[in-house]
């Protein structure tokens, strides 16, 4: 099962969703040698991982919790779409979504 | 200006920083710490103070306050010294093998033993990603700390952000101010329940304006005199003399990289057997470390302290003999405690 990733510079990738070890989004995108900064490694506490999820794919998605909402509140580009890619499982992610890394910024 | 001598300087008091405290101690080495943050815990006690931590060995689970405080009790015995909001910003090596480490404070630590204990670098408040961001720091009109609240008296403020820092000085400067007008991207709030209720009773009162959005842009000439932001309802201009910025912090390895360390993936390189860097004397603990098979575990960086004291403990003490103590007979000594009968 593919998914699209777009990368800070606006490339695009296929990524494979099944192949590897990762347990949720933001590992599968680091696994695929895809530059994303995700600063706690996974901890929910830094905003680091921060995505732009497609619209249409968000409401198959387990919602955020409350705990993700106060973490997303330290990045900046925060959008409707906005998630946290360490926090969506590999299990939940439908086929074929695009899936945009958020800009880096200090 | 201070000039200090001293046997250790330990740079970051988070979990390993402070059981390096322990681990010196216990071979008699007094240590000084200095860490960037305005409390001892880094990022246990800055990102995750409530949460829970389920892997240190023999307790089950504990916040990362807990293991903050407890670290700090263990380490009390041997009387370290805190230097804290103060960040090392130059390793320089002296004639005699010693080294010297200057702070940000302009103070001076002379020492045989460094000890880089930084995790993920030295936390600095996030920037607005905004181009022009730059004109107006330094006084005019944007800042990401408060230093002095005197500054805000009779201003038109705007606070970014909706954690612990943003609510409160929200409620704090509320008065002092001309105006407070919190923005933020959601209505919801993260901060202690009596300030939380405290922001509730100033927005109904009038007193604070709470306002969804984004910032888009600074406006004005030689100083910030607005903010545009996202709404809901549309992009708005809202007048502001002072802006403050909390969006949390974020870890930068500038300083450390300037040590002149080698570094790998990044971290600084170490000898697993005695966790010294490239340099002799200056020895790297903890998550900012990286060598095959590093592990950024806590447990991981306890071991990594106590390695590095029993190497660390020969430059500055090279007279003494290094016995291995097991910790019951020692602190049973140190803490003045009655033997145990078998």
């Amino acid at each position: 099962m593919l998914i699209t990733v777009v990368d800070q510079q606006g490339q695009a990738h296929q990524v494979e969703t099944q192949d590897g070890t990762a347990s949720n989004l933001m590992e599968l995108i680091a696994d695929a040698n895809i530059n994303i900064r995700a600063e706690c490694a996974g901890g929910c506490v830094c905003a680091t991982c921060h995505v732009y999820i497609e619209e249409s794919a968000l409401p198959l998605l387990p919602p955020p919790a409350e705990d993700e909402e106060c973490t997303l509140d330290l990045a900046y580009h925060v959008r409707a779409n906005s998630r946290l890619a360490c926090q969506i499982p590999v299990t939940n992610l439908p086929a074929g979504i695009n899936v945009v890394i958020a800009p880096d910024w200090q | 200006m201070a000039i200090t001598e001293t046997d250790a300087v330990i740079i970051g008091a988070g979990p390993c920083g402070l059981f390096a405290v322990f681990e010196l101690g216990m071979l008699n080495a007094q240590c000084h710490l200095i860490d960037i943050l305005d409390k001892p815990g880094g990022q246990c006690a800055e990102l995750y103070p409530d949460k829970p931590i389920y892997d240190i060995p023999a307790i089950p689970s504990l916040t990362g306050k807990e293991l903050t405080d407890n670290l700090l009790e263990q380490t009390a015995p041997f009387n370290p010294v805190f230097h804290l909001n103060t960040r090392a910003d130059a390793l320089e090596a002296m004639d005699d093998g010693r080294w010297k480490l200057t702070t940000s404070t302009g103070d001076e630590f002379i020492t045989r033993a460094v000890v880089i204990a930084a995790g993920g670098g030295s936390f600095n408040p996030r920037k607005l990603p905004l181009a022009e961001a730059g004109r107006y720091v330094d006084g005019k009109g944007l800042s990401y700390a408060v230093r002095d609240a005197q500054a805000f008296s009779g201003k038109r403020v705007v606070i970014a952000g909706g954690g612990d820092s943003a609510v409160d000085w929200a409620v704090a400067l509320t008065g002092r101010a001309a105006h407070v007008t919190l923005v933020h991207r959601r209505s919801e709030f993260r901060a202690a329940p009596a300030t939380l209720a405290k922001l509730q009773s100033l927005m109904e009162a009038g007193q604070i304006d709470v306002q969804v959005g984004t910032i888009l842009a600074l406006h004005g000439e030689d100083h910030l005199q607005s903010v545009e932001l996202n709404t809901p309802a549309g992009a708005i201009q809202l007048p502001c003399d002072e802006l403050l910025a909390f969006y949390g912090l974020v870890a930068s390895l500038e300083e450390v990289s300037s040590f002149g360390l080698t570094m790998r993936n990044g971290r600084v390189a170490v000898d697993t057997s005695n966790f010294e860097t490239s340099l002799p004397g200056v020895y790297a603990i903890g998550d900012i470390t990286d060598y095959p098979g590093k592990l950024k575990l806590i447990l991981s960086g306890f071991h990594e302290a106590a390695l590095m004291a029993h190497h660390a403990i020969q430059r500055i003490h090279p007279q003494a003999r290094n016995t291995f103590q097991h910790s019951t007979t020692a602190m049973q000594l140190r803490l003045g405690k009655e033997k145990t009968t078998c």
